[in-house]
């Protein structure tokens, strides 16, 4: 790892403050889990790391009329251990409680988990988030991309989305807080994810000066939901396929729904054809089949990821009948 | 339990010349490029008030290991695993993936199990700290490190004191776990010999007696 600056500023205009305003020269570190992996390795290499965790009122939990408030900095541990969330989002408690180690949970952040990088293993090589060979040639699409998107993946970028708690998050209609020393903007969790179209470019809404506050779960009345992972190892690990799914019923059919796929795409994949499947609906295998069918029916794999197609499929209509209560 | 005594010196064995150990020949070797420099932090503004940057030099550090207190002159890139393996002989943490990836570093931070591989050591100041070093009392192992002798849950040991500190901190918030919260509780953990069918043996047998 090279040597860098670190400074703990105890406020949020401090941290913003000392923010760089262009990528690579300064980093801010949360939990650090991914950050400093990626130090050790010169994926990145920042001349200063501005620490957040001295700032008070980026961490904890709160509820109140219009949902629950996750301040940026609250570990992944506090938040599944947290009652109301349990009680309120226990999807989204499911699937924190998949995330990684307990080790992983007791120091990782809600804000880290977000914006943490892909684990393409190109870009964790060096090659770049859109990797090319010396000729400008792309390495991933004749190469090894048995882990990489299934779904838009037909520009550049072919890494998956890296956050398994996005997923259910976006199911729930989260939105996100990411305040800069201009001010502040909420936007619904599934604008913060971007497909790079360059190598300037990042997989976040996020300039180098911004900071992720807050995150704001509405409630969610009559909301059945569910988060679903496939993975090679029974735990910790990185799964291939994730599914999440938020029905809302009025107590026979499906009013409304979000289903939302992770780790298939450059970005959390929201898949608009499977929620009009299941809208109207009632929920039984048939359905479910259908919606799950129509997710993955766009998709366009590479040389070595055709399986993930039927795992994403299979996903999503197990996440669909594990939220109506069905077996899996 | 095993008739063989790893402490007992096997009396073929021949003694070691040099006199010098592996770690020793490491720190010394290291010597030359460890001359003491450590600045005062320069301040920076940051919205209207003075604030401290440390490094990229040296920066005196405190730390609170297992009940004592511990100073060294560290880099800011300084890890917790290595500044307890290196600066202050703290071994049992080990340094195997350093990707926080396979649980032999794993300390408990503030009573919370993490991979001192993945803290930086100025971020661990003022925390406390507990590695494996502190389970023992007066020679006795702790009740967790004799159910893994007796349940033959180590074979080349590596990952054992990572394991051990992570059982407690299971065993602590959970008392009775069931096997699926023992799989689940220990997933942070990897054993390249394949160990964990004895690992939750002991598990299963400190739960039942109490640790």
């Amino acid at each position: 790892m090279r040597a860098f600056e670190y400074v703990s500023p105890n406020s949020k205009a401090q941290a913003m403050s000392l923010l760089a305003t262009a990528w690579g020269k300064t980093e801010i570190i949360a939990g650090g889990t991914d950050l400093l992996a990626l130090m050790k390795d010169d994926v990145v290499s920042p001349r200063r790391l501005i620490n957040l965790k001295e700032v008070k009122d980026l961490h904890g939990i709160s509820s109140g009329s219009n949902g629950m408030r996750i301040g940026a900095l609250t570990t992944l541990d506090e938040i599944a251990s947290n009652a109301e969330i349990k009680e309120n989002f226990p999807a989204f408690a499911d699937a924190l409680m998949e995330v990684a180690s307990p080790q992983i949970r007791n120091q990782a952040t809600l804000g880290g988990n977000l914006c943490q990088r892909p684990r393409c293993w190109y870009f964790r090589n060096g090659f770049g988030l859109l990797p090319k060979d010396e000729t400008g040639k792309d390495l991933v699409e004749p190469g090894e991309n048995r882990y990489h998107a299934i779904l838009g993946n037909s520009g550049r970028a072919k890494f998956v989305s890296p956050s398994t708690i996005a997923p259910i998050l976006i199911a729930y209609g989260a939105r996100v807080r990411v305040e800069s020393p201009k001010g502040k903007r909420d936007l619904p969790l599934e604008k913060f994810f971007l497909t790079p179209k360059s190598e300037a470019e990042r997989e976040h809404d996020l300039r180098p000066n911004e900071i992720v506050t807050e995150l704001v779960l509405p409630l969610a009345t009559n909301v059945r939901a569910a988060h679903y992972e496939i993975r090679q190892k029974e735990a910790f690990d990185w799964p291939l396929a994730v599914a999440a799914v938020a029905l809302t019923t009025n107590g026979s059919s499906v009013t409304s729904a979000r289903v939302v796929l992770g780790h298939v795409a450059p970005v959390p994949w929201r898949s608009p054809a499977a929620e009009q499947t299941l809208t109207g609906q009632q929920v039984n295998r048939s359905t479910a089949e259908n919606a799950a069918q129509a997710a993955v029916a766009a998709a366009t794999p590479l040389s070595g990821n055709a399986y993930k197609v039927q795992l994403a499929r299979v996903a999503v209509k197990r996440a669909i009948m594990k939220a109506a209560g069905g077996v899996a | 339990m095993p008739d063989w005594d790893p402490t007992r010196k096997n009396p073929e064995e021949k003694p070691d010349d040099s006199g010098v150990s592996r770690r020793d020949f490491l720190r010394i070797s290291g010597i030359t490029a460890a001359i003491p420099l450590v600045a005062k932090p320069k301040l920076v503004m940051a919205a209207g008030e003075q604030i401290p940057v440390h490094g990229p030099g040296k920066v005196a550090m405190q730390f609170n290991v297992n009940g004592k207190t511990y100073k060294a002159d560290l880099e800011p890139r300084v890890t917790l695993l290595d500044a307890l393996r290196d600066q202050f002989e703290i071994t049992g943490a080990k340094r195997v993936c350093d990707r926080g990836e396979c649980g032999a570093c794993t300390v408990l931070m503030d009573g919370k199990t993490v991979y001192a591989c993945s803290v930086l050591a100025i971020e661990a100041q003022g925390k406390s700290i507990v590695t494996v070093e502190s389970l023992m009392h007066d020679g006795a192992l702790h009740p967790i490190q004799q159910a893994f002798v007796e349940n033959d849950a180590s074979q080349c040991g590596f990952c054992t004191p990572g394991f051990v500190v992570a059982c407690k901190a299971m065993l602590d918030r959970n008392p009775n776990p069931t096997p699926e919260d023992i799989r689940h509780g220990l997933s942070g953990n990897l054993c390249r010999c394949g160990t964990y069918d004895g690992i939750r043996k002991a598990i299963a047998q400190v739960a039942q007696k109490g640790a």
